[in-house]
């Protein structure tokens, strides 16, 4: 009977996603970072709290806009207090501009370490720490094991972590629960007044456990993600598929 | 036992305290004075100042009438307190019970302890001249009791300053009722009477004493007769926060010494969190048997007494200890105690944000084993240039009173340093049309600015900055800036600051 098939297939489905170590939240307790748009995108509609994101970017602009991006996902699951870890081996967030994507600076605790095995130490030991919000490590070669391990210091906490990876030599599998890149657009000023509009994004999710890989235009503004009008010609960025 | 007493009395504690501090006031007049009743009043004048006619209690306007160089330094106060408590302390190598005798003076129970050296006068003589190469001048006096010691110390001959045992009745009839330490009131009014020695009323019968005077001169009079006790509140000396573990056998072993902390680290913070006290800097010395010393230290990020959370910072560190022959002692020594916030049981789990433990404790972590230099957080300073506006706080529960700002757009990634970039910038204050960044051409789409932030002169010279927030035809946002002002003459100077998200 293919009702009946169906339903079995869903079931295994989400018995995989338990098995590779991803929880449903109830949804009382899921947190909304206002993804809008993209959150259809995820298993069950729901951002993926709990895990460990990868983003990707290639250059300095791409970084900017990365950080961003990862700053108002934080925001929103610091939202209440919460505690942030920013673990990078040369910082050049600057913490005030934190405030406009709705972090309070004094929350983030910056760790700067010096290699790539000091951060993930720290990214290690900081997932494992129940009192947080969210990790954010900028760590640039990520291995299979590494990843492996913070997952697995993420199966007791809960915590959710993002990993920047900026420039990497290689773009390897990691037990990551999703892939990003993003990259900045032009932004668009209201009734065509001059200056620059507020921080627009292409968001490209290369890979999510579960879920359905795409490609959005979103906007930052008012605290919070908009979905950019359709009319707005995208660019003629070429988006590499991996993973 | 034949109880002892010794008062010291410093004649010019503060002013002989400042004369230590700064040398250079030494004979010279110069004056402690606070501010009473909308007058500086004097609390203490140095000896060269008191020759001149100058006390205490006068205002510091009259005394510069009488000595126009007179140095005017303002009272701190508690500070004869916390001198004499010091000083008491200091006093301990001359006996167990020291106490402080304020305003000036000490008194010590020295029952037992002067034929050690050899004798009251070379006790002395012994106190006297170690405090006098100190600079203080110095009066003292020992007797039966504690009053008959302050009255020889401060009335009686300075060549004959002990009472010899049972006989303070005779050294005290000639000295002034003042000598008895009573309110000023009585004094007043046995002075009115015309009773200027203890010799002239302590013969007369006591109802009529106390009738007349009260019971407090009565008290204070059996008290330096040694009739009545007088109860002192010695000094207590604190207890280092130190424990020791000798062991019967050298231990060479990384598990016999993580034992051995373990079971220092238990003793330890059971007495920390009875006197409601946490670490901040512990250090562990190995004593090994070829005379060796090897020590390990952590820190923590706020004060700490849970034996697992310290055991599991020094654990990483054990392997650095070398037990060669073996280890016969381990010492664990708190060098920096403070006080613990009092916590609270949570009914149930949510995050409390940065005052959980467990965020301190994986700090902790993190600094012992990267430096204390690794871990940073962040508050807003009150300075427009972009590189002073946030100043670095370790406290974890330091707020602030200045909010964040947001009312001017800032770059989400800042360069530590700004970088030269070149820009065709053709109108004088207009943003530039492109600019070339690391062999790389921007044209400009899209500017906002200029921001003009100055430099701020009282803390560094320099030329003020106007910021320009540029976005360039791919969408790219920059954060640019030209050094001072345009020049038609000069080519300006453009720097590259940061990047917009």
């Amino acid at each position: 009977m293919p009702t009946q098939k169906a339903d079995i297939i869903a079931q295994l489905q989400r018995d995989i996603l338990l098995l590779q170590g991803l929880r449903p939240t109830l949804n009382n307790a899921a947190v909304d970072v206002g993804l809008g748009p993209i959150r259809e995108a995820f298993p069950d509609g729901v951002f993926p709290t709990g895990a460990v994101h990868e983003f990707i970017s290639r250059a300095a602009e791409p970084a900017a806009a990365t950080a961003g991006f990862i700053s108002s996902l934080a925001g929103g699951l610091m939202q209440g207090g919460g505690v942030g870890v920013w673990i990078s081996i040369s910082r050049t967030i600057f913490p005030p501009a934190l405030k406009s994507f709705g972090i309070a600076p004094e929350q983030i605790i910056f760790v700067d370490v010096h290699s790539d095995r000091e951060a993930l130490w720290v990214m290690e030991e900081a997932l494992k720490c129940e009192g947080l919000a969210v990790v954010i490590g900028e760590i640039k070669e990520v291995s299979f094991t590494n990843s492996r391990r913070l997952q697995l210091a993420i199966e007791q906490s809960r915590v959710t972590g993002f990993i920047h990876r900026y420039q990497p030599r290689q773009l390897n599998t990691t037990t990551c629960v999703s892939r990003w890149e993003i990259m900045p657009v032009a932004s668009e000023q209201e009734d065509l007044l001059p200056g620059v509009g507020f921080p627009r994004w292409q968001v490209a999710l290369l890979r999510i456990r579960g879920g359905k890989p795409g490609t959005w235009q979103i906007e930052w503004s008012a605290g919070k993600f908009q979905p950019v009008d359709k009319r707005i010609p995208s660019l003629p960025q070429p988006i590499r598929k991996i993973g | 036992m034949r109880r002892r007493f010794v008062s010291i009395w410093y004649c010019q504690l503060l002013t002989d305290w400042w004369i230590r501090r700064q040398p250079e006031l030494r004979g010279q007049p110069f004056v402690l004075a606070a501010p009473d009743h909308g007058r500086m009043i004097i609390t203490a004048a140095s000896q060269a100042a008191q020759q001149q006619g100058i006390s205490a209690g006068m205002s510091v306007a009259d005394a510069r009438a009488l000595v126009a160089t007179l140095q005017v330094f303002d009272n701190i106060p508690g500070s004869a307190v916390k001198l004499l408590t010091a000083l008491g302390h200091w006093c301990i190598r001359y006996t167990p019970v020291s106490a402080i005798d304020p305003p000036d003076g000490l008194m010590l129970d020295v029952s037992g302890c002067a034929h050690l050296w050899g004798g009251e006068v070379p006790y002395l003589r012994d106190i006297f001249t170690r405090l006098k190469k100190f600079g203080y001048t110095i009066r003292i006096g020992i007797a039966d009791s504690p009053g008959a010691a302050w009255a020889v110390a401060r009335y009686g001959s300075a060549a004959a300053p002990v009472i010899p045992p049972g006989e303070q009745l005779a050294a005290l009839l000639p000295f002034p009722p003042d000598a008895l330490r009573l309110e000023p009131a009585i004094l007043e009014k046995l002075r009115k009477l015309g009773l200027y020695q203890i010799s002239s009323f302590i013969d007369m019968p006591r109802s009529a004493l106390r009738r007349r005077f009260g019971n407090s001169l009565l008290l204070r009079l059996d008290q330096a007769l040694n009739v009545e006790d007088e109860i002192i509140h010695p000094l207590q000396p604190p207890e280092a926060f130190r424990e020791w573990l000798p062991s019967l056998e050298p231990i060479r072993t990384a598990t016999g010494i993580g034992i051995a902390l373990k079971q220092l680290l238990d003793l330890l913070c059971e007495r920390l969190a009875k006197e409601g006290k946490g670490l901040r800097t512990v250090v562990f010395k190995c004593y090994r048997i070829d005379g060796e010393v090897s020590e390990i230290s952590i820190g923590t990020n706020r004060p700490s007494h849970q034996p697992v959370h310290l055991f599991r910072l020094f654990e990483e560190k054990i392997p650095q200890i070398a037990p060669a022959l073996g280890i016969e002692l381990f010492v664990l020594e708190a060098l920096k105690v403070e006080d613990t916030l009092p916590s609270q049981d949570v009914l149930w789990k949510r995050s409390t944000g940065l005052e959980d433990t467990i965020i301190a404790e994986l700090l902790d972590r993190i600094t012992n084993k990267m430096g204390a230099d690794t871990v940073r957080r962040y508050l807003p300073d009150q300075h427009h240039w972009p590189e002073r506006s946030i100043r670095i706080t370790t406290n974890l529960q330091e707020k602030t009173d200045i909010g964040w700002r947001t009312d001017r757009p800032r770059p989400i990634r800042l360069l530590p340093q700004p970088e030269l970039v070149e820009v065709a910038a053709p109108i004088p204050d207009y943003p530039p049309m492109l600019f070339i960044y690391q062999g790389k051409v921007h044209r400009i789409k899209k500017a906002d600015g200029p921001e003009r932030i100055e430099r701020e002169w009282w803390l560094e010279a320099g030329e003020h900055r106007d910021y320009y927030t540029l976005e360039d035809e791919e969408g790219r946002r920059y954060w640019i800036f030209r050094l001072g002002h345009y020049d038609p003459d000069t080519p300006a100077r453009w720097f590259i600051h940061g990047f917009f998200a």
